[in-house]
């Protein structure tokens, strides 16, 4: 744009002009050697960053034989899906069919993550909108739960699920779920932002509270659910083997596979393929429910940081 | 709000709200709440499971303090893993957050996507496994050797002069996770008139309106980050397990979540293990309530 090249000199000209000719124009006191460090800066972190996944990824690929050779190869010479299908062939040979793993995963995942959307979406609305008695101790027990580690509460939370005997079943791992207090604090902060005259004026028309809800509420904080969607899908779709599941036609995806890889244990360094291809396979639906939901992620991750 | 109310005309009023939030309440005081308080409850009993637990007073915490030989290491560790991975992996966020701010839409969404690639794909962490492997075929040995800089493989996960430096270089590559997200579109939310004027203010360069303007208008994504970075980097635990094993050679990556789950999966000793537990927690909170002090005088 002819804007942001004459920006220097103009200057105070463009004071009034749109938001987007002013955003451009901020590149203005941008030094040349700043802007080079910074660039290598990146570069490197990008390689850093982009060389695990990268290695990741080609040793999905690799046949066996490239694997283990001297020096490491970072790109396959033969690529094969040999990885893939070994996969599928070990996982085949379990005694409870690879299908079932993939059904418990996608339903834990599916059904934790619309549980927890609307039970979270529900009680967030009148946290942000309404006033009644022991709203402020309510929240700031969630935000207050927002620092405690998982791993603490991992044995009384065995003791909570043998104690309403979910030990085994899927409710032990889709309940808990849904009352997950990240989500609620985001669709919090999210409502807050929603004007109150527009829900003053659904309500003179005779609105009730479900209609504001689905009708008013809902719509207006879409990219708050739908960055929930992306969280809780991330932090569902991985559990693996945990304290709750023993039975193993309950297990999960990832428990199944970390069986054949050997990962939490020690390192299986012959099944180092089929590793890969596990870690690769494992990642197809995040980063799918991510790119799904990218451009609502950047927009309200920064809402979700506000204080009121 | 009148005090006279009576229940029933309380219940009238109130009804739709205690009715919305209940069924998450529910559980969120079911599986978090409540567990938190039993936790907090048992860390004053001597407990294994089988039998009812057996009030014994402060005796665990007595015990963890004074008598656990393994206490002070898990505990220096996990500080010592703290202190360099949380500032490091919050400032490496803010930092390249920051760098990408400048480039264009396209290239910046997939530089996230890659940024946040090891936190999204979970149990991708498994291939440091094999760049750390201590024969010749593993991937940074092989580079070293091939280079000339290493003459026999170095034993990144089990000998002790590496392995924190080598898990530290783990944690980082994965510590661009929500709070980095956070940054990203903090920078986003900068009303861009504030650059315009701090520019005819006298702004000179991008460092001060860094300093000056950006991140004083976005303390709660900092704060936000801050809290991020600081549960991540206390509840360090099952990542090293993953590829260090458990317990780490010479326990030198032994962490107090892995003494927590020494005596509470292994020795089935709840008890003790509360009392780590909610001594990890206390300092969680230790750290937190300073950070955001810290955080929050900031521009004042």
């Amino acid at each position: 744009m002819t804007i942001s090249k004459n920006y220097s000199i103009k200057k105070k000209h463009f004071r009034r002009r749109t938001f987007k000719s002013l955003n451009r124009s901020k590149k203005v006191n941008r030094s040349k050697t700043g802007t080079i460090t910074l660039t290598m800066v990146l570069l490197v972190f990008s390689i850093f960053m982009a060389l695990p996944m990268l290695l990741m990824i080609s040793n999905a690929f690799k046949p066996q034989d490239e694997l283990f050779v001297f020096p490491p190869q970072l790109f396959p010479t033969n690529p094969t899906f040999k990885n893939f299908k070994d996969m599928f062939i070990v996982m085949s040979t379990s005694n409870v069919p690879f299908i079932r793993y993939i059904f418990n995963s996608l339903l834990i995942t599916g059904v934790g993550t619309a549980g927890h959307i609307i039970l979270s979406s529900m009680c967030a609305y009148p946290l942000a909108k309404k006033k009644f008695p022991g709203k402020s101790f309510l929240f700031s027990l969630v935000v207050f739960s927002l620092m405690f580690n998982a791993d603490v509460t991992a044995i009384p939370n065995y003791l909570v699920m043998s104690k309403l005997e979910w030990v085994d079943t899927y409710l032990a791992l889709i309940v808990p779920a849904f009352g997950m207090s990240l989500g609620l604090y985001l669709m919090k902060q999210f409502m807050e932002q929603i004007p109150d005259s527009l829900l003053e004026a659904a309500r003179i028309d005779g609105a009730n509270q479900n209609l504001i809800f689905w009708r008013i509420v809902m719509p207006n904080v879409k990219p708050a659910w739908l960055t929930l969607l992306l969280l809780s899908v991330q932090s569902l779709w991985p559990i693996g083997s945990n304290n709750f599941i023993y039975k193993e036609e309950l297990k999960t995806l990832p428990a199944a596979l970390n069986q054949i890889t050997g990962a939490g244990t020690a390192v299986n360094i012959a099944r180092a393929g089929i590793g890969a291809a596990v870690a690769v396979f494992m990642m197809i639906i995040p980063i799918v429910i991510f790119i799904f939901s990218q451009s609502n992620v950047i927009e309200t991750m920064s809402a979700s940081g506000m204080k009121d | 709000m009148k005090k006279n109310n009576s229940i029933a005309s309380f219940w009238r009023r109130y009804k739709a709200d205690y009715l919305y939030i209940l069924p998450f309440m529910l559980i969120f005081f079911v599986f978090t709440v409540l567990p938190v308080g039993i936790s907090m409850i048992l860390s004053f009993t001597r407990f294994d499971i089988v039998q009812a637990p057996v009030f014994v007073g402060l005796d665990n915490y007595f015990r963890l303090f004074l008598d656990d030989s393994l206490f002070p290491i898990a505990l220096k560790n996990t500080l010592l893993l703290a202190i360099i991975t949380g500032p490091a992996g919050f400032m490496l966020s803010l930092l390249l957050a920051w760098i990408l701010n400048e480039l264009g839409d396209k290239t910046r969404a997939i530089l996230t996507l890659l940024f946040y690639s090891p936190v999204i794909s979970g149990g991708a962490y498994s291939i440091w496994a094999i760049i750390y492997s201590g024969d010749a075929y593993g991937f940074l040995n092989g580079i070293l050797m091939n280079l000339g800089i290493a003459y026999k493989p170095i034993q990144w996960l089990t000998d002790s002069d590496y392995m924190l430096g080598s898990a530290i270089a783990v944690m980082l590559w994965m510590s661009f996770g929500a709070g980095f997200l956070s940054f990203i579109a903090g920078f986003k939310n900068v009303d861009p008139k504030m650059y315009e004027a701090a520019a005819i203010d006298g702004i000179k360069n991008r460092y001060q309106e860094m300093w000056y303007i950006t991140l004083p208008s976005m303390k709660p994504q900092l704060m936000f980050g801050a809290v991020m970075s600081i549960t991540g980097a206390f509840g360090t635990g099952s990542v090293i397990t993953a590829l260090y094993g458990f317990p780490s050679t010479n326990y030198s990556l032994y962490t107090m979540v892995h003494l927590l789950q020494d005596y509470g999966n292994v020795r089935y000793e709840m008890g003790y293990a509360s009392a780590i537990a909610t001594i990890l927690f206390v300092i969680m909170m230790a750290i937190n309530m300073i950070v955001q002090k810290l955080l929050a005088g900031k521009d004042e």
